[in-house]
């Protein structure tokens, strides 16, 4: 009885300082998740009430106008930045398919399969500033002049990583009994490969090919090194500097022009919901592989 | 001797086809697979190559001196990369500071606070974050939260801590713009929160659920089990994401470039204007030749080590844990 009259108060203190440090953790955890999803409506607002008010017809029509004048639209933009991402997909996915499986099918056990892995990992997060001055050095200098090609092959490298990576740990979630189901056919590994595991992991093969379309679409840094720009309408020479979203809107954001800054914010709002967009339907693709 | 006849003819199909074009074609197949595995550590081996071809005239030239000088001027070629790196480094760490503390808040209260049907619609936005260009925060910083963040709190801090010993340099604007190395430090933050926090999210997931109803059993409260059962059993991993993040804010460019303010000057104050090598490489290169551009590329291979060493630390501890 002794021993119950001294501690109680102190029983008290315990369980309210449990209690606090319990309350405080539930209303910083959820004030955390509030703050991101508060940054991420501000920053979709913004893009729309300063976006929508460029929307025009003219937009989609009409090539970048000259500094300071008025009109015109960014349709060489995003035709050149269509082009620039057709090229980097085009050249990535062979190359990261191919890399991916080589990785999942041959390399299980290799010493060089395991570095090859590792450093694919680094240089899935490697700035993508130091892929623009590497671009540069090999291709925009001894051609002498910014190129679409160089942009391509820029958005190209950093497109390999994501598509590597995806492929390979899509292609190790194939249950072995396939593979030795299509051996035991007589199928050579190459058609067990191409017509069995592939076929099996196809959903998050595309799955990592939309998210890599959707990482280098708005990728800037790059781009300002290798495609740069080009004011007038596009005329399909990729030897060329080429117009595309990102710099154009890098570029005009920050001019003083409010004709091309509208230009600008109008870019923004498109490209924006153009990636989130395809973010969204790569975590669709990939859905129902998940629940099968 | 059925069984000799029957081994006869199992041979004959299997030595065709050997012989036929599969067996070619499987070599082929293989060999492209390999060649194009390659290829990822010629990229990688090319870029510390261009980077250090570009970049050694500057290095021979200014020698070690090179990483204290903090001269930028072009007009007498004098070349060094103190205040680029400082910049780099201060504004990396600031967003790990407000970044870390915030990932770590969304993982739990995703995993252990949110109720079942809000998870996936959180997750989702959350996720969306990291899928924003970095341009367009660069451009939301620059016109959405600098204002807002010279009235509310450059202003205000400035006017309070003006004169104080230490604080009174540390939090003081010159010129309450709104931008400089804290303003980039946050947006540096939101940028890694996304990458943290999934991460975080999925290690948490991992930890057996029967450990964590065994806590709460016993009378434990969401504090003491987060506390004291999920982060000892993450905490290997969960430093791993935390370098993956310095690493992204490291090398960040475009969105840095928007809000850092782009000065080549040794402040001692969190608000004043600066750069990091990114920010200054994306700002000047177009414009630059001879030994200005061979600085620019000497720069490039200091953010080349910086970032690879703290990338190598991070995939090492990620990977430590996926293989136990």
């Amino acid at each position: 009885m002794d021993a119950a009259t001294t501690l109680a108060p102190l029983a008290g203190r315990v369980r309210r300082g449990r209690r606090v440090a319990d309350r405080t953790l539930r209303i910083g955890c959820t004030l955390a998740t509030v703050i991101g999803a508060v940054v991420l409506g501000s920053i979709l607002l913004m893009l729309i009430v300063q976006g929508l008010r460029g929307f025009t017809p003219a937009l989609f029509t009409q090539p970048t106008p000259g500094p300071g004048s008025e009109g015109g639209g960014i349709a060489n933009a995003i035709l050149g930045s269509l082009v620039l991402t057709a090229i980097g997909i085009a050249v990535a996915t062979p190359v990261g398919v191919m890399a991916g499986t080589y990785l999942a099918e041959y390399g299980r056990t290799s010493r060089l399969a395991d570095v090859i892995r590792f450093l694919n990992d680094i240089l899935l997060s490697a700035p993508s500033i130091l892929i623009g001055l590497f671009v540069y050095t090999l291709m925009v200098r001894p051609m002498g002049s910014y190129s679409g090609w160089a942009g391509g092959v820029a958005l190209a490298i950093i497109a390999v990583p994501v598509i590597v990576r995806t492929t390979e740990d899509m292609l190790r979630l194939v249950p072995g009994q396939l593979r030795e189901a299509g051996a035991a056919l007589g199928a050579p590994p190459s058609v067990v490969i191409t017509s069995v595991t592939w076929r099996a992991a196809s959903a998050g093969i595309v799955t990592g090919i939309i998210l890599a379309l959707a990482r280098i679409a708005g990728e800037t840094a790059p781009l300002l090194f290798t495609a740069l720009n080009n004011n007038s309408w596009f005329s399909a020479n990729l030897m060329g500097g080429v117009a595309n979203l990102p710099v154009m809107i890098y570029q005009f954001a920050l001019s003083p022009y409010p004709n091309w800054q509208g230009l600008a914010w109008a870019g923004a709002l498109l490209i924006t919901a153009t990636i989130l967009a395809l973010s969204i339907v790569a975590r669709l693709v990939i859905k129902p592989q998940r629940s099968r | 001797m059925p069984a000799l006849t029957q081994s006869i003819a199992l041979s004959e199909p299997r030595a065709a086809a050997r012989k036929g074009p599969s067996r070619g074609l499987d070599a082929t197949f293989r060999t492209i697979s390999f060649g194009a595995a390659l290829l990822v550590l010629l990229v990688l081996a090319g870029i510390l190559g261009s980077i250090i071809y570009g970049g050694w005239p500057a290095f021979r030239e200014f020698g070690f001196g090179f990483l204290t000088s903090s001269a930028w001027n072009i007009g007498t070629e004098q070349y060094g990369a103190l205040v680029a790196v400082i910049g780099t480094v201060a504004s990396a760490l600031l967003a790990l500071l407000i970044g870390v503390p915030v990932s770590l808040g969304i993982a739990v209260f995703l995993t252990q606070l949110c109720p079942g049907w809000a998870r996936k619609p959180v997750a989702m936005t959350i996720e969306l974050l990291a899928a924003v260009p970095s341009i367009i925060y660069g451009m939301w910083g620059l016109f959405v939260f600098a204002p807002l963040f010279a009235r509310f709190v450059q202003i205000p801090v400035s006017n309070l801590v003006e004169g104080m010993p230490v604080i009174g340099t540390i939090l003081y604007a010159r010129v309450p713009s709104g931008v400089g190395v804290f303003t980039a430090g946050i947006i540096l933050a939101i940028m890694i929160v996304p990458f943290i926090a999934s991460i975080a999210r999925d290690m948490l997931d991992q930890i057996p659920t029967v450990l964590r109803e065994s806590a709460y059993g016993i009378g434990c409260t969401t504090w003491e089990v987060v506390r004291h059962v999920l982060v000892p059993q993450a905490a290997v991993s969960i430093i791993g994401a935390i370098m993956l993040g310095l690493g992204r804010a490291l090398g960040e460019t475009m969105a840095v470039t928007f809000v850092i303010g782009n000065a080549n000057r040794l402040s001692a104050s969190i608000f004043d204007p600066s750069s990091t090598i990114a920010s200054r490489i994306a700002n000047e290169f177009n414009e630059a030749d001879g030994m200005q551009l061979n600085a620019l590329m000497a720069l490039g291979c200091i953010l080349f080590v910086i970032t690879f060493i703290v990338l190598i630390i991070a995939r090492l501890l990620t990977r430590r844990v996926r293989a136990a």
